[in-house]
């Protein structure tokens, strides 16, 4: 009988061999295909339970990953989160937003450049732990920025971006109304649902980031653009004499264009540094038409205005100025209206680019990308040039401008004393009704940088609903205060 | 078979029982460390209870190794080692399970590995020489059919995961089935050690091969028609595979003839069609083996997700594991039982997976080479037959599971959770070990004269 159990033997050898060769086809050759199924859910729950990298300003925390008790190991946490939420985003199982989603791959410890650290720990036995982000906020900026929009009212919309104008450093970035990040990420995900549902649900829509999320008309702000482009053009300089009056009517048209200020637009020609001063709409809608919409729309577009630009953060609003624009709306955009629209960042980078020199800077929001536990830099944040926008004279003749506008015109709340400050308001009207019949008040706006000749910081600060009676919102007296805090918050580091 | 040449000519085994023990310590450290590492793994700390467990999966060792070194002095000294780490590796694992379950299925397996090893224990004691199985070749014969009915009387059987095979007395649930595996190779062993000259020699020649004369055709086509029977009524694909295989295994090498494997192989693949026509539950497992991403996931009826789940499992294992306690086994459905094996390739990764696979090969080649070496007929039926029974069911399952072959429900042999499976694979080791004390032990020497059974034999006194 041993024949035939020698051959019994070798036929089981061959099923046990068989099942040898399977497992090594699942675990090793297959496995990469079936770990990168979309609908594997043991490794999504895998990626949700690593310890995630933490984002950091400055030396201090403001998301991270603390253990838990219960089956993912680890809760993300955000500090002080409605100052930052709108930069962090919130992460929760499958879904993640705001930075979390942008530097996902690094945060989780999956990206490239992380490979070695990965190798390390498995050798070391550790579970592998994601990288850390540093941003380019300035924690003193950013809370300034947010310290000053929130003293204007429980239910103010708003948004303040502050930029490094040589860096493109983004320095500050709030919006309000803001919401919690914490019960977004909680692991209870019916309750962090709910909470999603009903935040979406608000008219205020506090998960907007309206710093970056939100077109508008800039309103007078807008000048700035205007101005850059008829100096650009080589006909105009700051001391010019441009028409102006109390009333303009549009080309082609018979509507008519008044002043927001009681006096200094109403003789028949003044410069353009004091149209600049007292925000004169009756010389700028004619000097858009005198540029010409050809003109207006190439120094839009060299500022940024229908491009995508932002990378740190997902879904960026493209802001508009339409080619062709007929004479009449062009001379609308002259002053900030009509069919030009604008995020806070956009008009943020307005601003920086005439504070450097007409180069507008590429906004960035990441510093560095870190290693997980010695916080040395992986990967640090790229400084790059987005355009040439103006030349460096029309730059510095726009800055003389706007720096007698903030120490005798509309712009006087952003003066701080001791500083050469660069300034411009805007007060837009929406041109939109409320369901009841009237009008939606005007959105105030208020650009600016310091110091003047060697600036350091640019901001926007838009406020897209007060809580006050229409004839009280203005960008000098509202945006102004709050540009200036943040402005002091990064000139005086200390104080 | 011819008996060696003569005493002096005859290869003495050694008893190592000392290498035994040996191995024993190895396979309580895989246990012990396994179930250590379970706690630190899963709760960052060594399990409170690790003494008291380790006693007593050391208790019940050194009660089976004693027992052997009593009474089967000469056993194999590897299978009870491999079995001891195969055992304790599953109690860790389900015990890991029940950690992320909440439940407390290792404690019950630790009951019923202490009955086992019992009945192991009892085994040996009262089976001093397996030749005395062929005494209850019709008796357990009877008693295998009996209980694989047992399922189908009305109050005792029980309908679990579309399969009758269970039955249940107050809260005790059984799978008969796993001992009537024992019962059957009893049978067919002591069957065929009577009828296999008749079935051997009988016969016609056509190209090449002995085929069997038609009236020796009673027996395969009677085991064919139970292993239907068991498909057809209780729906249990694996047990029907399995009792079929072994009877066909074990006819082979009772009658050295592979024309009977050619017969039994055209009656499977003819009984396995048919059956794929007429029933709906075999025909289903089928289909969700050759397609089964299309029973996956939201907006499918998900019947595949065990075996997708496992898969995953297994890939996000990769080479050498998630480790013990770190891994997500319990997304695999019934993952304690039938998909032990998923949870341990993911685990412990391809490395575990494949020293799992080697320990079971191990098992089957030791009683494999236990049956080579018996010198009586009924020893290498028994051995062969329970050798293949394990390596059948090894194949059935982990095949199933793994996505090798469709899946059908079958406990993977001492590390599935369940108790029937348990004891009946434990008894199994034990009669194995048996088979292989008595073909290891050196023959009576009848050579010399003068020993004392002679001596007291020939002087009698008045």
């Amino acid at each position: 009988m041993n024949k035939p159990i020698r051959t019994v033997s070798i036929f089981c050898l061959l099923l046990f061999l068989a099942l040898a060769l399977n497992a090594t086809y699942l675990q090793y050759y297959h496995a990469n295909a079936l770990n990168d199924r979309a609908d594997n859910g043991r490794v999504a729950t895998a990626t949700f339970s690593r310890e995630r990298g933490a984002i950091m300003v400055g030396r201090t925390a403001i998301a991270e990953s603390v253990p838990s008790k219960d089956q993912y190991k680890f809760q993300r946490v955000y500090h002080e989160p409605f100052m930052y939420a709108p930069l962090t985003g919130w992460y929760t199982f499958g879904n993640e937003t705001g930075l979390e989603r942008t530097e996902n791959r690094f945060l989780s410890g999956e990206d490239d450049s992380l490979f070695v650290n990965r190798l390390v720990d498995l050798v070391n036995g550790n579970a592998t732990k994601g990288g850390n982000v540093r941003l380019t906020i300035d924690p003193a900026a950013q809370k300034a920025a947010y310290d000053g929009l929130r003293a204007l009212g429980s239910d103010v919309q708003g948004a303040v971006v502050a930029l490094e104008p040589s860096t493109g450093k983004i320095l500050a970035m709030v919006s309000l109304p803001s919401f919690d990040p914490n019960k977004l990420a909680d692991h209870d995900f019916k309750k962090a649902s709910a909470y999603a549902t009903r935040m979406s649900k608000l008219p205020s829509n506090p998960l907007l980031n309206r710093a970056v999320q939100t077109t508008l008309p800039p309103g007078s702000t807008f000048k700035v653009v205007t101005a850059s482009a008829a100096i650009q053009s080589g006909k105009y300089t700051s001391t010019s004499q441009v028409p102006a009056g109390p009333a303009y009517t549009l080309p082609q048209s018979h509507s008519v264009v008044h002043n927001d200020v009681l006096s200094g637009c109403d003789s028949s020609k003044i410069s353009l540094t004091q149209a600049m001063q007292f925000s004169c709409n009756t010389a700028f809608a004619p000097l858009a038409v005198q540029v010409g919409a050809d003109g207006m729309h190439q120094q839009a577009e060299a500022f940024g205005f229908n491009q995508h630009y932002l990378d740190d953060l997902p879904t960026q609003a493209v802001s508009r100025y339409p080619a062709g624009l007929d004479p009449p709306g062009t001379a609308l955009t002259g002053f900030g209206q009509g069919s030009v629209t604008a995020t806070p960042l956009q008009m943020a980078m307005v601003t920086a680019g005439i504070a450097n020199h007409g180069v507008v800077m590429k906004p960035y929001l990441v510093d560095a990308e870190q290693s997980p536990t010695s916080f040395e830099t992986v990967r640090p944040g790229t400084s790059e040039q987005l355009s040439q926008a103006t030349s460096s004279s029309t730059a510095s003749e726009v800055t003389k401008m706007m720096v007698a506008t903030v120490q005798s015109g509309t712009a006087t709340p952003a003066a701080i004393p001791g500083v050469q400050v660069a300034g411009k308001t805007g007060t837009a009207q929406s041109g939109l009704k409320n369901p009841d019949g009237s009008e939606v008040p005007p959105y105030a706006w208020f650009v600016g940088f310091a110091p003047a000749q060697a600036p350091k910081v640019a901001v926007c600060v838009m406020l897209q609903h007060v809580d006050q009676p229409t004839d009280e919102i203005h960008g000098g007296t509202l945006g102004g205060p709050i540009a200036k805090a943040v402005m002091e918050a990064v000139l005086n580091p200390h104080g | 078979m011819a008996q060696p040449a003569g005493p002096i000519m005859q290869f003495v085994h050694r008893r190592r029982r000392g290498a035994e023990l040996f191995l024993l310590v190895l396979a309580l450290a895989v246990g012990v460390g396994a179930y250590a590492a379970v706690g630190l793994g899963v709760k960052g700390e060594v399990p409170a209870d690790i003494v008291s467990y380790g006693g007593w999966l050391a208790a019940l060792i050194i009660a089976a190794h004693i027992t052997v070194r009593m009474v089967a002095p000469y056993a194999d000294p590897v299978l009870l080692p491999i079995v001891a780490a195969l055992n304790g590796l599953g109690l860790a694992e389900i015990h890991r399970l029940d950690l992320a379950l909440d439940h407390h299925f290792a404690r019950q397996q630790l009951t019923w590995m202490t009955l086992g090893v019992a009945l192991f224990v009892a085994t040996l004691l009262i089976l001093r020489d397996h030749r005395t199985l062929q005494r209850f070749t019709y008796t357990s014969g009877l008693a295998a059919i009996v209980l694989l009915l047992l399922p189908m009387a009305p109050g005792l059987g029980k309908t679990v995961n579309g399969a009758r095979i269970w039955i249940h007395a107050g809260s005790l649930s059984f799978q008969p089935g796993e001992v009537a595996k024992v019962l059957l190779v009893v049978t067919f062993a002591g069957y065929l050690v009577l009828h296999r000259d008749a079935l051997a020699l009988a016969g016609r020649r056509v190209a090449m091969i002995d085929l069997p004369r038609g009236r020796d055709l009673g027996p395969i086509l009677a085991m064919w028609v139970v292993s239907l029977g068991i498909l057809v009524f209780q729906h249990d694909l694996g047990s029907s595979l399995l009792f079929f295989g072994l009877f066909l295994i074990m006819l082979y090498v009772a009658t050295e003839r592979a024309g009977w494997l050619l017969v039994g192989a055209s009656l499977f693949v003819a009984g396995s069609y048919a059956v794929y026509l007429l029933i709906p539950h075999v025909r289903e497992r089928f289909v969700l083996w050759s397609d089964v991403w299309a029973h996956y996931g939201a907006g499918t009826d998900d019947k595949g997700r065990q075996t997708v789940e496992t898969m995953f499992g297994m890939a996000y294992g990769g080479l050498i594991g998630r480790g013990l306690g770190q891994g997500s086994p319990w997304r695999i459905p019934f993952a304690e039982s039938d998909f032990i094996f998923g949870a341990i390739g993911e685990e412990l990764g391809l490395t575990g997976a494949i020293a799992v696979i080697l320990l079971y090969g191990l098992i089957v080649e030791r009683a494999f080479r236990a049956a080579l070496i018996s010198r009586d007929d009924i020893g290498k039926l028994l051995a062969t037959g329970l050798g293949g029974a394990v390596a059948l069911q090894v194949f059935v399952v982990v095949g199933g599971v793994t996505h090798l072959i469709p899946l059908t429900g079958l406990t993977t042999p001492f590390l599935s959770y369940g108790g029937s499976s348990l004891v009946a694979n434990w008894v199994i080791v034990a009669i194995l070990l048996r088979i292989s004390d008595s073909a290891r032990r050196p023959p009576p020497d009848l050579s010399l004269p003068g020993t004392s059974d002679m001596d007291e034999t020939q002087v009698v006194k008045m």
